[in-house]
């Protein structure tokens, strides 16, 4: 499918999404749709990244915050309407991600993992410390009620972030079939290798840090204004650092499919726990689905479904003879 | 801001004790992480796992904390190699290590968190012992005990593991198989057998981490949070898996937070060890006592 015509059918599937949601008359639906737009597009973003190169990001919700508090910082100096607050998110994410890639992509994988973790305390430090944008204390944002035409604030807000969940998917699906995608792929497979062929492995991590840090800092942009109150502990919290890595490992990382589908299974599964249960037992869920994932089936759903469409009776003798490779032959 | 020479000195010896005791819960990474090459970021979970069995066995029987984690240190080592064989069977193996195994350990942090969270709630919890309220005085220094006993026996602590590394048979087979696993497989030697050693030890090195740092201060469950870019942050800047290395580099940086909360308020004071490691990250990968 070329793109145009995909962007085409995802929009009309939103519009379906958000007709069918009005049609439900529940405000209630659009909270808890927001909730999990907001995890298709953090999945989405992180896969870019982590799916595509292979590097593992675990600041997803220092960049998420930087979105939102840079949204703060507008609004206490003029309130701007939402669309102009994602451009500003996601660039000063962008800008972020550039740097901090910059920084430590030279590196081996692992430190640009731990790094990204210290990002996240670093920038909650500054945060706390910064008065301007309310502390420790957190913001509060006052929202009008209605917006015209769309009717009650919330629906604004879900529409928004039903977009920006076509926008990222479709970027994520472009990237996957262009020469970037392909260039990502080599460094996910062999880094090394990628380099000898001539590869610009540094410029292309760059590329997919800066991508991925936009589309984190517009998902978080909208964020004040649906939560009203922003707090800093919350804002950084890890829940949004471990989602953003399980419901694409949990859906499948090589493609745009797994994300949305680990987002979608796996954010409605919390919002029916967090009514039903508790909010801490749903956490507690999320952990134990991304270890049982990431030990049980390497490729997420998406890989089980794949192997089950495609298995041949002599498939699985092919697989067992790669896995029984014992590393530490002579190379 | 107070600027007195008074102050400057508590606040560099209480660096140095405070520094002696992140030695203590970094030794454990030097060796997964510096020598082994395993990205173990749930290491401060572990560690906070060791915090509340000493609690526990504290609470019920009143025993010391420090004697209670060289008991269980056996039962930490049993976990880390059990853990290991898990993180061997599903990643090492299948050379995933990189991206599912990192997603691994953060799964095993988040897990460890929300069960102690579930379980213990999210209150403070701390430990009686003899040496918890008294101090000495030097002079015009003040030596609280609780932070000068953790100090020194993890000073201890890493003395053992610093000769149990260069002495004994196993320690140089831990060395050997972070250079050439191949190379020891000719020797005779399972370098699987030795890492999950090596692991072990790693874990059993957070049973003891676990209880001083409730000895220091009072814990909860997500505590260990802030110990994950610091401990990295030393293992860094001290130069992948060198003890002496790792022992300066906590002193630096216990010296550094301290200087900065005693004259620019405790707030400030989480972003120290960080900026420090994105700094060495930049500037000099090899640490300070890079091999």
């Amino acid at each position: 499918m070329r793109t145009p015509t995909f962007l085409l059918v995802c929009l009309v599937v939103a519009a379906a999404v958000f007709a069918s949601a009005v049609a439900f008359g529940n405000d209630y639906v659009f909270f808890a749709g927001y909730v999990v737009l907001q995890y298709v597009v953090l999945s989405t973003a992180w896969n870019i990244l982590g799916g595509y190169c292979g590097y593992v990001n675990f600041g997803s919700a220092a960049f998420f915050a930087l979105g939102a508090y840079s949204s703060v910082a507008i609004y206490k100096f003029h309130p701007l309407p939402i669309p102009v607050l994602l451009v500003f998110g996601g660039a000063v994410s962008g800008l972020v991600g550039f740097g901090m890639g910059y920084l430590t992509l030279r590196l081996r994988g692992a430190f640009f993992a731990i790094a990204t973790l210290a990002l996240a305390v670093v920038l909650q430090t500054l945060v706390v410390n910064w008065d301007y944008v309310g502390g420790s204390r957190g913001a509060y944002i006052v929202r009008p009620e209605v917006i015209e035409p769309i009717g009650n604030y919330i629906r604004y807000l879900f529409l928004i972030m039903i977009l920006l969940a076509v926008a990222a998917i479709t970027v994520a699906r472009l990237i996957e079939h262009s020469r970037l995608g392909y260039g990502f792929a080599t460094i996910r497979d062999d880094e090394l290798a990628a380099e000898a062929c001539g590869v610009p492995t540094l410029r292309l991590k760059l590329v997919a840090t800066t991508i991925s840090g936009a589309l984190m800092g517009m998902a978080g942009a909208p964020f004040p204004y649906y939560i009203g109150y922003l707090q800093p502990s919350s804002t950084f919290g890890l829940d949004y650092a471990v989602n953003s890595i399980a419901m694409p490992l949990i859906g499948g990382t090589t493609s745009w499919v797994g994300p949305l589908v680990g987002a979608l299974l796996l954010g409605s599964l919390q919002q029916i726990a967090t009514v039903t249960i508790s909010s801490a037992v749903n956490l507690l869920i999320v952990g134990c689905l991304l270890v049982g994932f990431v030990i049980v089936a390497p490729n997420g759903i998406v890989g089980l479904v794949h192997t089950y469409l495609q298995r041949k009776p002599d498939d699985f003798v092919g697989r067992r003879k790669v896995d029984a490779d014992q590393p530490g032959t002579v190379p | 801001m107070i600027f007195s020479f008074d102050l400057l000195i508590n606040a560099v010896v209480s660096g140095v004790l405070i520094g002696g005791f992140y030695a203590a819960v970094t030794c454990g990474v030097s060796l997964s992480f510096g020598i082994l090459d395993i990205v173990n970021i749930a290491h401060p979970a572990f560690i906070i796992l060791g915090s509340y069995v000493a609690y526990i066995v504290n609470a019920t029987f009143g025993l010391d904390p420090i004697l209670t984690a060289i008991i269980m240190t056996p039962a930490f080592f049993v976990l880390g190699a059990g853990i290991y064989q898990v993180y061997y069977v599903s990643f090492e193996k299948r050379g995933q290590e990189s991206l599912r195994g990192l997603a691994f350990f953060f799964g095993l942090l988040f897990i460890t968190e929300v069960s102690l969270v579930l379980y213990f709630g999210v209150d403070y919890r701390y430990v009686d012992a003899v040496y918890i309220g008294p101090s000495v005085h030097l002079g015009q220094l003040d030596l609280p005990l609780r932070i000068l006993v953790p100090c020194l026996v993890s000073l201890l602590l890493i003395a053992v593991l610093q000769l149990i590394l260069t002495r004994t048979f196993i320690g140089r087979a831990i060395m050997a198989v972070a250079q050439d696993s191949f190379a020891l497989r000719l020797m005779a030697v399972d370098p699987v057998r030795i890492k999950r050693i090596a692991f072990g030890i790693s874990i059993a090195t957070a049973s003891l981490a676990g209880a001083f740092l409730i000895i220091i201060q009072p814990v909860e469950p997500s505590v260990g949070r802030e110990y994950i870019g610091r401990v990295f942050a030393i293992c860094v800047l001290g130069g992948m898996g060198s003890l002496p290395g790792t022992v300066i580099a906590a002193m630096l940086i216990g010296i550094v937070e301290s200087l900065t909360s005693t004259f620019y308020g405790p707030s400030w004071a989480p972003a120290v060890s960080f900026g420090f490691l994105l700094l060495t990250l930049a500037v000099r990968p090899a640490g300070i006592m890079g091999r």
